[in-house]
């Protein structure tokens, strides 16, 4: 019974950190974990920025890098935070499912050949047929795969997926000589790196609908959100400069993610960040999403990510920036809101 | 009374937890972290009961017998190798004075620590969840049975000899015999550790397995799949525990007495 009794131990434990936390005052904790979209966190908290922000709508927040970015999100969804950077598949399938009233508050970029399907001996998705394909399953990983075999008029059964963990991918797919897998980056570039690997597809072939955000509890304070907006611009502003700070800034951020510059600097160019307000806020608008959206939560349906009882795609309810709405319009558990970035559009933050 | 008293820091937990998961479920009817237990129950019928749509097989029943199936051989390839290697390097000296140094030296190697060597050497498929159980037990085991046949004394091996029995009989109708209460027990002891192995192997690269679903649901906090998961992996545990100290009260009561 061992386990089961530090299990209870532990869950006792949160929940009364949880019911605590409710009553806080006005200190906010935000949850991020490594990835390169979201590197400019650390950077907005190491140069100040966030703390100017949060100065600015006298609140406090507190900033904590989550190693595990599974745990980030499962930390979010039990109360421990009030945002926290995810994807729109995982904001969808783990807050939202879970009940948690999220909303998508920054789109920071999306993933154009970030996530890639790579293999030795093939060239085309075709050739995945009857391999074994390694993954971290029901992760957007995952997604871009059941995307590129919906292209190819392919399906998952005609493979098999070895669900891998994310830290082991690239280690694995090395030493097997008859490797497929499919990852992000980092271990997609040292995937790609190995003898005999080809790149199949990768994420430039579906753009934008791999997303990058930053997601906040639809009911938190609006100064929260506000500050969070405004501290991210500015620190885009950083970032996108081509000048000496703006390179002080991206080897700052290398240096924090535990890679080289050179490194760092080729991942971002298969990430298409949105250095500007006004671009995230289109795009947030855009009809694009939506069809983004209804693949995504057709994929999180089928393959079970709704969970136990959920009777279709639409027990959830998503809302976008026009104000229409998919799925159940009385359980909209999730809001994509572009008011906030078109605030730092018009410098109203 | 003693089972009565036994049985209230259960209560005690299982009531801490259905409160917690009441509190939490009033303010948020879909929290998945505490799942009810007739969510549990709906689960577990899931699983166990329905037929997986995508693959056509009991989820539960595949991934108990993927599991079990591999520590059963990693374990039992352990306790064979562990008792030829501990009762003769225990018996004759000199295999001793070659083997135990290093054994000494590769039973403190955390296998988890070497994992990606594991992998390149014997892959990431079966043999590979399998050869992880294997090496973290086989060296604790073999210390073990070394350690029991040193302490049996000495003058049964001189009598038998004197008798006429070959080396092959003392070893074998001498010191194995007392020894196999021993090594079961020290299998006892292992299983702790080997279903960690297992769990940790099954996390890494897998299709199947006790331990690939609860990592698999991880991804989504169905802790409505988890929870059941783990009472059941306890409750498989304890029963492996139970059956090898059925086998020792049964086949070797002499032991058991003497204990």
């Amino acid at each position: 019974m061992k386990r089961s009794v530090i299990v209870g131990l532990v869950l006792v434990t949160l929940m009364c950190c949880s019911t605590g936390m409710v009553a806080a005052a006005p200190t906010f904790r935000v949850a991020w974990s490594h990835y390169t979209g979201w590197e400019p966190w650390q950077l907005a908290s190491d140069k100040g920025i966030l703390k100017k922000w949060a100065d600015k709508y006298d609140i406090k927040i507190e900033l904590v890098l989550i190693n595990d970015y599974m745990e980030s999100i499962n930390l979010y969804t039990a109360g421990k935070f009030d945002a926290c950077a995810m994807t729109n598949m995982d904001v969808l399938t783990i807050p939202a499912v879970g009940g948690v009233n999220s909303t998508a508050l920054i789109i920071g970029d999306f993933s154009n050949g970030n996530d890639g399907i790579v293999m030795k001996n093939g060239s085309t998705v075709g050739d995945l047929k009857g391999r074994e394909v390694k993954l971290v399953e029901l992760s957007v990983s995952h997604y871009l795969l059941a995307r590129a075999l919906s292209m190819n008029n392919m399906n998952e059964r005609e493979m098999k997926l070895v669900n891998t963990s994310d830290s082991d991918i690239a280690a694995v797919f090395a030493s097997d000589p008859n490797g497929a897998a499919v990852t992000w980056n980092p271990p997609l570039m040292q995937c790609r790196n190995v003898k005999g690997a080809k790149l199949l597809f990768d994420s430039s072939q579906i753009p934008g609908e791999i997303i990058d955000l930053m997601v906040v509890r639809t009911d938190t304070s609006d100064k929260l959100k506000k500050a969070l907006v405004g501290a991210w611009y500015e620190t885009m502003l950083f970032m996108a400069n081509p000048g000496k700070e703006g390179k002080e800034a991206i080897q700052s951020m290398a240096k924090f993610a535990g890679g080289t510059e050179a490194e760092f600097r080729a991942q971002l160019r298969t990430t298409r960040m949105f250095y500007e307000p006004g671009q995230a806020a289109q795009f947030a608008r855009s009809e694009d999403l939506k069809k983004t959206m209804e693949y995504v939560r057709s994929f999180c349906f089928d393959h079970g990510l709704y969970g136990q009882g959920a009777a279709s795609k639409d027990a959830i309810g998503i809302q976008f920036p026009d104000g229409s709405t998919m799925g159940e319009r009385k359980n909209v558990k999730l809001h994509f809101d572009a008011s906030y970035m078109q605030m730092a559009a018009e410098g109203k933050l | 009374m003693k089972l009565v008293l036994g049985l209230i820091p259960f209560a005690i937990l299982v009531g801490g937890y259905f409160m917690a998961s009441h509190v939490r479920l009033d303010s948020n009817p879909d929290d998945k972290l505490t799942p009810s237990a007739s969510k549990m129950v709906e689960a577990v019928h899931t699983m166990a009961f329905t037929r997986d749509t995508r693959t056509g097989r009991f989820l539960m029943l595949t991934d108990t017998l993927a599991s079990v199936r591999r520590i059963v051989i990693g374990l039992g390839l352990a306790s064979v190798v562990g008792l030829i290697l501990g009762m003769d390097s225990g018996a004759f000296p000199g295999i001793s004075a070659t083997l135990m140094p290093v054994i000494r030296f590769l039973s403190i190697v955390p296998p988890l620590a070497v994992l990606p060597i594991l992998f390149v050497v014997f892959g990431v498929g079966e043999l590979g969840k399998v050869m992880l159980i294997f090496l973290g037990s086989v060296f604790v085991i073999t210390r073990d049975v070394q350690q029991e046949t040193e302490q049996i004394p000495k003058e049964q091996i001189v009598k038998a000899l004197t008798l006429g029995a070959s080396q092959m009989q003392v070893l074998y109708t001498v010191l194995l015999p007392q020894i196999m209460p021993r090594l079961l027990i020290a299998v006892r002891l292992s299983l702790g550790a080997a279903w960690l192995f297992l769990i940790a192997s099954e996390a890494i690269a897998s299709t199947d397995g006790l331990g690939y679903r609860i990592f698999l649901m991880r991804r989504y906090l169905a802790m409505d799949v988890i929870i059941p998961y783990v009472l059941w992996i306890t409750f498989l545990g304890f029963c492996m525990d139970a059956l090898l100290r059925l086998v020792v009260s049964w086949k070797y009561r002499w032991f058991v007495a003497s204990q």
